[in-house]
């Protein structure tokens, strides 16, 4: 009788364990996944930017030191070892695009460009999508992170060396309203 | 926070189902015993009625809701960048599939989603809503659109819609008990009018008299509180509730649309027919809504 209560309760745990250890393994698949989504942005946006300095060149003259930055910005978001290190870069890339964005109301040519419209609905899509997936990001981060510490997946994440996933900061230019000189 | 509403509301869904499916029955026994003088008869016959107009329903595809309001489909970016980049971010971040995008010709803003899954669902959006709102009140809208789709409303005002349908299917038949009731007053004579039966009689006149009004106000009731969980999830989606607010203080101010089919009314963001009821609103009033946004 003992043996059979004994069997019941190994039983109870292994399932408990297995079906935490699956959780946790889904949990983290989803922050990489997320963060596969901000990786595709990154890219298309790099993609984009020598197309914007190429338009952009020809029409405001004023702007040459505002290219060389975004060019600059655009290989370190490139060369970037670990998501931290790229969000940082690409932060500071779309600070300067969107100031840029807001100073290119003042040059009427490049304003009457299709090239250039078109290129700007398609970085300004590329920036809602970083913004919108790194919020997806941190969301998965945090469910993972929860599990990381509460019990019993705490133990199992011990055991099988789970670490937990790095939130990624929103810049503070984001909730500024880009400043407009004319 | 969000994901326990949605089970939440999924739950709610079968208790909505069950609990709607024995008031059919009730009503189906009402009319079955002023008809036939049988109550197993007419719970029968209100059931076979409710599964035949769910399944009418739920099959109605997305093609048949969307030329119903004349809203024509587009298939990629370039027909209108900034309505399919912004359905794109939403559902990105509400985690579902990419909804089929439709646009409606037509000035006044407004916008509604479809579909009993998020597997196959679409958005459509007016030309109007496109040429107003500026790219965060899109994105409320829209978001508010998504969220529709991910905590499957459209699945349970179709079933809502479907058996209220059917109750008053009954209660129209049933209404009929002086036309058709002959035989059984020849019945009544026969067994001389016992007091029960009088009682059953005067029961299933006042659940005929009742029920039409009582499945119409829950089924409202249950599009209102759809509502203001969409426009909760839209602000969970878009972290920003200024966008929704200034978007429906757009809508409250706009005319209605010219040409929207009456049926489809409640599926839209904003009542396009801009009637004036209460009781039997689909949505609630702007300005209670614009009022729980502010308080987020």
């Amino acid at each position: 009788m003992t043996l059979w209560i004994i069997i019941a309760i190994v039983v109870v745990i292994a399932f408990v364990w297995i079906v935490t250890y699956n959780g946790l393994v889904t949990a983290r698949m989803r922050t990489q996944e997320a963060w596969s989504q901000i990786d595709v942005q990154l890219k298309r946006r790099n993609d984009l930017i020598p197309n914007l300095v190429n338009t952009v060149k020809g029409y405001a003259k004023h702007e040459s030191e505002t290219l060389e930055k975004v060019t600059r910005l655009r290989q370190d978001v490139a060369a970037a070892a670990n998501p931290q290190e790229a969000m940082a870069a690409s932060n500071e890339l779309s600070g300067v695009l969107s100031g840029f964005f807001a100073r290119a109301e003042a040059y009427p040519d490049l304003k009457a460009n299709t090239n250039f419209n078109k290129l700007q609905e398609e970085l300004t899509n590329t920036e809602n999508k970083i913004a919108y997936s790194r919020q997806l990001f941190n969301t998965t981060t945090a469910t993972y992170n929860t599990k990381l510490q509460s019990f019993p997946s705490n133990m199992v994440a011990k055991v099988h060396h789970f670490q937990p996933s790095e939130f990624l900061q929103v810049p503070e230019a984001e909730k500024e309203v880009p400043k407009v000189e004319f | 926070m969000l994901f326990e509403q949605i089970q939440s509301n999924k739950r709610k869904t079968i208790v909505l189902l069950v609990a709607f499916i024995i008031f059919v029955a009730i009503v189906g026994a009402a009319v079955g015993y002023l008809l036939w003088r049988s109550l197993e008869f007419g719970i029968i016959a209100g059931i076979i009625i409710a599964v035949i107009y769910m399944t009418i329903m739920i099959s109605n595809s997305t093609s048949v809701v969307m030329a119903m309001n004349n809203a024509h489909e587009i298939t990629s970016s370039d027909q209108s960048p900034e309505l399919w980049h912004t359905v794109e971010d939403m559902a990105m971040v509400a985690q579902v599939p990419m909804p089929r995008v439709f646009i409606i010709d037509d000035q006044s803003p407004n916008a509604f989603a479809t579909g009993n899954n998020p597997q196959k669902s679409a958005v459509a959006a007016t030309t109007g809503l496109l040429s107003t709102m500026n790219r965060s009140e899109l994105e409320g809208v829209i978001g508010h659109e998504i969220s529709h789709i991910r905590n499957y409303d459209i699945r349970i005002s179709t079933i809502a819609l479907a058996l209220s349908a059917a109750i008053t299917f009954l209660v129209n038949m049933g209404s009929n008990w002086w036309l058709w009731g002959s035989g059984d007053r020849r019945d009544n004579n026969r067994e001389g009018g016992g007091g029960l039966q009088i009682i059953l009689i005067v029961f299933s006149i006042v659940i005929m008299i009742l029920a039409p009004l009582a499945a119409a106000a829950v089924q409202m009731a249950i599009s209102r509180n759809r509502e203001y969980l969409a426009d909760a999830s839209s602000v969970a989606l878009t972290r920003n509730p200024q966008g929704l607010i200034s978007a429906l203080e757009k809508l409250g101010r706009a005319r209605p649309m010219k040409d929207v089919d009456s049926a489809s009314a409640a599926l839209y963001i904003s009542n396009p027919l801009k009637n004036k009821q209460h009781l039997f609103d689909t949505h609630p009033p702007l300005e209670e809504r614009i009022a729980r946004l502010e308080k987020m």
